[in-house]
């Protein structure tokens, strides 16, 4: 029986593992992430940066529901230029640092990628679902997500990703125009938009009232959403939403994820990088297969 | 879990500055967690329980300005307690509290008292008026004081008054306060090798206040001060950015 083999190529970056620390979470200082790349993770992706600087929303901006965790955050950043020093420290860490950036327009984009010097590859945040301006609100218009995308490859010299939102009709047609752009890979699914009320006040609990669920509620919707993009897409679909356990990254890859990310689930458990690729692991050295007889396997099953 | 409904029974004018709010409900907490306060409509921000059923404020923005501003029946939203808290240990125990940094210490200094623990306490403040639950930790052990302008006790900065004391003798120190007072306090600990023997609370801008988003994060390590923290033993934060730079809401670096 030979070792399964953990590591991975994916869009062209090396990792020991396809865990990934998905972007928002532990994300903004360089430290956090250095100390997230000693935690046995294969890759890890930045707080979303934006060409200014940004507060966020006022707080409450995240609260843990029995279901899952709903956040409002509003893409606090520094900025690219601020954020320089930190991705310095982060790529200290000795795994790939993929920085998630978020704009309104095209040229916004192509602007952050040239200030930013060390990435390994970006992740274009067109999914957001709580800001006026960005992520959904351009990540539901098919056309802007070629061109952004269009943008992003022009101007960089290392892997595009594209984030994707869940709150559209079909997110199969966004992930076709960010394959059109020259996306190297689409990631899904960022937060479904949600709502919480407080019964003894009536208050929204959220400071921007709404916001997007994360956690194990979204996972269904999740890999529906890899399942159906792994059947329509020819680059790889990086799957994240709700993975808290190795059973959940196995489904997800099964599905058709190349690679999991992990967020939400970092709230109950900081070794959860590690445990996951171990099990990982023994599941596939159990039954005598590598990753790549489990992605997408789900298709071959049934009638097309 | 949601925030959890707290009424206001009692308002106590502490100081000129400072307020101390009495709810109905006792969250179920180690001295030094802390609580996220929900002003609904205004904003939410982490506080220290100052007693098993309060929360002490300074007015210094627009959510501590509208607790200060609240009447008994008033409500807020409570989510926590959240953090480590202090570890209880030692039976010679110094506790240096500076302005509404005494908040987290007092209950601790009781908890010490029923531990039989032999307390110092040395109670910070810019003048005497300020100076924060003299009397209550006056039952848990001998107390000094030190003002800036010398109103009360001793004249100068806390670090002055340490100076007083054979501080090998003591077990461990609890502190908290400004954080320049705080780095003096663990430099003064360091030039004696205390700095193991010494628990700090922090206080950093916090958004989640559970771990995940990341704003709180202190340097080099990474540490989380809401999950990790907000009490961190002195050693690890000697090469830390503690007294350097703290950041701001946007993540940007602020030098102190």
């Amino acid at each position: 029986m030979t070792q399964p083999e953990l590591s991975i190529e994916l869009t062209g970056l090396g990792m020991k593992n396809p865990v990934i620390l998905a972007a928002g979470i532990l994300g903004t200082t360089g430290a956090s992430l250095k100390r997230i790349a000693g935690s046995g993770v294969g890759a890890v992706i930045t707080k979303s940066i934006g060409t200014i600087p940004e507060k966020g929303h006022p707080n409450p901006s995240l609260v843990a529901l029995e279901c899952g965790l709903l956040n409002a955050m509003g893409l606090p950043n520094p900025s690219y230029k601020e954020f320089n020093d930190e991705l310095a420290t982060a790529k200290e860490g000795d795994v790939p640092v993929i920085v998630s950036i978020f704009g309104s327009h095209p040229d916004e984009f192509s602007e952050i990628i040239e200030g930013l010097e060390g990435a390994d590859a970006f992740e274009l945040n067109l999914s957001c679902p709580h800001s006026q301006q960005y992520g959904a609100a351009v990540g539901t218009d098919p056309v802007l997500v070629e061109k952004i995308t269009k943008a992003a490859k022009t101007t960089a010299s290392v892997p595009i990703w594209v984030k994707l939102t869940p709150n559209v009709t079909d997110i199969v047609t966004i992930g076709e125009a960010a394959s059109r752009g020259g996306a190297d890979a689409v990631v899904a699914i960022n937060t479904i938009r949600s709502m919480a009320i407080d019964i003894h006040s009536g208050y929204p609990i959220l400071g921007n009232l709404y916001g997007g669920l994360s956690g194990a509620a979204i996972r269904p919707v999740a890999v529906k959403c890899v399942y159906d993009l792994y059947r329509a897409l020819d680059i790889p679909v990086i799957g994240v939403g709700g993975v808290s356990k190795w059973e959940d990254a196995v489904e997800m890859m099964m599905a058709g994820a190349s690679a999991v990310q992990i967020g939400s689930a970092i709230y109950d458990n900081f070794t959860i990088f590690s445990e996951i690729s171990e099990a990982l692991f023994t599941f596939l050295k159990s039954r005598d297969l590598n990753l790549g007889d489990i992605i997408g396997i789900a298709h071959k099953k049934v009638k097309q | 879990m949601k925030p959890v409904n707290a009424v206001i029974k009692e308002v106590i004018k502490e100081t000129p500055t400072i307020t101390t709010l009495i709810f109905d409900i006792k969250p179920d907490a180690i001295p030094g967690q802390f609580v996220m306060v929900w002003i609904r409509g205004v904003d939410e921000v982490p506080m220290a329980l100052s007693h098993p059923n309060s929360i002490t404020v300074q007015r210094v923005g627009d959510a501590s300005e509208t607790l200060s501003n609240m009447k008994p029946g008033d409500s807020i939203g409570l989510r926590g307690p959240f953090g480590n808290g202090f570890e209880l240990t030692g039976q010679r125990i110094m506790i240096i509290a500076g302005g509404v940094g005494a908040a987290p210490l007092l209950p601790l200094a009781h908890q010490l008292r029923l531990r039989d623990a032999k307390i110092s306490i040395l109670l910070g403040a810019k003048t005497s008026k300020e100076l924060l639950f003299e009397e209550q930790f006056s039952r848990s052990g001998e107390l000094k004081a030190a003002t800036d302008d010398g109103s009360k006790g001793y004249h100068g900065v806390i670090t002055g008054l340490m100076d007083k004391y054979d501080l090998n003798s003591f077990d461990m120190f609890y502190v908290c306060g400004p954080e320049m007072m705080m780095r003096a306090v663990l430099d003064m600990l360091h030039v004696n090798g205390l700095e193991n023997r010494s628990q700090f609370s922090l206080h950093r801008y916090f958004k989640c206040g559970i771990g995940v988003c990341g704003s709180c994060t202190i340097d080099p390590w990474g540490l989380r001060v809401c999950k990790d923290g907000p009490v961190f033993y002195g050693d690890i934060l000697l090469n830390s950015e503690l007294g350097k730079y703290h950041r701001d809401v946007t993540g940007k670096k602020i030098m102190f």
